[in-house]
């Protein structure tokens, strides 16, 4: 449903995402993996929009992704996003947060809305904080309620840019069970991630990016344990003994 | 002390009329400039580089000129290209636009100050501008404004006595009338500074409210 092909992207002169294709199936969870500034995130924001790029397309099942174009509104509310950074919005309580988007993008009434939401809460295990700030919740409860708004959202695919890279290590865990439980029901779900142990049990295909291409890709089995290339082997040795 | 006691008694029926067109002038003017202030940060805020232009030159233009320049130039020169006012009118006109400027830069400092993580956050939720503008932008940026907003209605009651340069019978203009006409100028102005200082408590108080509610988010 996710279709990339031949995607460049530059800022000034600096090329950082230099030809990536790729596709994502319906249903597919494919992890992207790779050292800090090779495109990962960059990559993830093109497909939201959240950044023009140069030369390619990108598709969302047939409707290219222009950043310039009104449709760019419809295809956000199909493909959600989620951030390293949570980006709640902290003037709002769990649930107005989760309920923003049903209210005021797709015209919920605010009953209903409210009822999606706190079944949304309930499900990544936050039905007794739907009234907190984001300022009272933890980094980890804080993305889950961002994870519960792109799930309100209800769309067909969620993109992930890191999103257990901001927690204390002890939360990490409520967030990845979150993301797997999503996998599970069959959500669509691109997650760039450094959670080899996620990447390995959840993904369906891994890519591997580095200096703005797609050094390696497969299944995540193949390319996690018996990956072919020097670079995706050096690297992977270096995310799995840090010291 | 008692005789002045009895003359102040006696001037401050007057200088109370005077007190309310302050108050009027002070409400009405703030009004003008919060509405037009925002207006000029949000046109500052859009991507359209006209608007920008726009935006950027009015607040440059207002806050190279005197504030009794501007109002000389509302009451004593419209009236050349036809455009008549009353003097109050153009008073609570002038301080407007004069403080837009001032507001303007308060509300876009606030809404400059949300983090970009935001913005993309609503846009990943399908919101148009306008509706990121209303829901997550203008509120934030209105407790990121308020503290400073507290400070500018101080300034505006007091700026307000600069209207009495165009005839508007507020307060200071009511002082120098009874000064001119009985040459007390220490118990007037004595009166007049009390006045003020009375009015000015509250929004005080007000304002370190504000300061303490909404600084340390
Ligand atoms: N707004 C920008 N302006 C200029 N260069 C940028 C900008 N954003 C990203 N870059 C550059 O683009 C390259 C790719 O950045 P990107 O954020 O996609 O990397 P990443 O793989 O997500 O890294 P990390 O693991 O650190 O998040 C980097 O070299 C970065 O410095
Ligand atoms: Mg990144």
């Amino acid at each position: 449903m996710i279709s990339v092909r031949d995607i460049h992207k530059s800022y000034g002169s600096a090329e950082v995402i230099r030809g990536i294709s790729f596709d994502v199936e319906p249903g597919e969870v494919v992890c992207i993996i790779g050292p800090s500034g090779s495109g990962k995130s960059t990559i993830l924001r093109c497909i939201n929009g959240l950044e023009t790029y140069q030369k390619g397309d990108i598709l969302i099942d047939g409707t290219r992704v222009d950043p310039e174009d009104k449709s760019i509104k419809a295809i956000r509310q199909r493909v959600s996003m989620v951030f390293q950074r949570f980006n709640l919005f902290p003037h709002r309580t769990a649930i107005e947060n989760v309920m923003e988007g049903p209210v005021y993008v797709m015209g919920m009434p605010r009953a209903k809305a409210r009822e999606l939401a706190a079944s949304y809460l309930d499900k990544v295990g936050l039905g007794d904080k739907m009234d907190s700030y984001p300022d009272n919740l933890s980094g980890g409860q804080q993305q889950r309620v961002a994870i519960a708004r792109a799930l309100a959202m209800q769309p067909e695919a969620i993109l992930f840019d890191e999103p257990t890279s901001a927690l204390d290590p002890e939360l990490v865990g409520d967030v990845l069970g979150v993301m797997r439980q999503v996998a599970e029901e069959g959500m669509t779900m691109v997650v760039v991630t450094h959670e080899m142990g996620f990447a390995r049990e959840v993904a369906d295909r891994v890519l591997f990016l580095e200096g703005g291409v797609i050094v390696e890709q497969g299944p995540a089995g193949e390319v996690l344990r018996n990956p072919q290339e020097l670079r995706t082997q050096s690297f992977l040795k270096r995310v799995l003994n840090p010291l | 002390m008692s005789e002045a006691l009895a003359r102040a008694s006696a001037y401050l029926p007057v200088l109370l009329e005077g007190v309310w067109v302050t108050i009027a002038v002070t409400v009405l003017s703030l009004l003008v400039s919060t509405v037009l202030g925002l207006f000029w940060a949000i046109l500052g805020w859009t991507k359209v580089p006209a608007f920008r232009a726009i935006s950027r030159t009015f607040i440059t233009v207002i806050r190279g000129i005197p504030i009794i320049v501007q109002l000389f130039y509302i009451y004593f020169v419209m009236p050349d290209i036809g455009i008549n006012m009353t003097a109050f009118q153009a008073g609570v006109i002038g301080m407007g636009i004069a403080y837009s400027a001032y507001q303007a830069e308060n509300f876009r400092a606030g809404i400059e100050a949300i983090d970009r993580g935001q913005i993309e956050a609503a846009q990943s939720i399908g919101m148009s501008d306008s509706l990121i503008m209303r829901r997550v932008i203008l509120p934030q940026a209105f407790r990121i404004a308020l503290p400073p907003y507290g400070n500018t209605m101080i300034m505006m009651l007091k700026d307000s006595s600069l209207v009495s340069t165009i005839t508007v019978a507020e307060l200071t203009r009511q002082g120098q009338l009874i000064a001119a006409s009985t040459f007390d100028n220490m118990t007037v102005f004595t009166l007049v500074a009390i006045i003020y200082l009375i009015m000015a408590l509250p929004l005080t108080y007000l304002a370190r409210q504000l300061e303490r509610r909404y600084k340390k988010t």
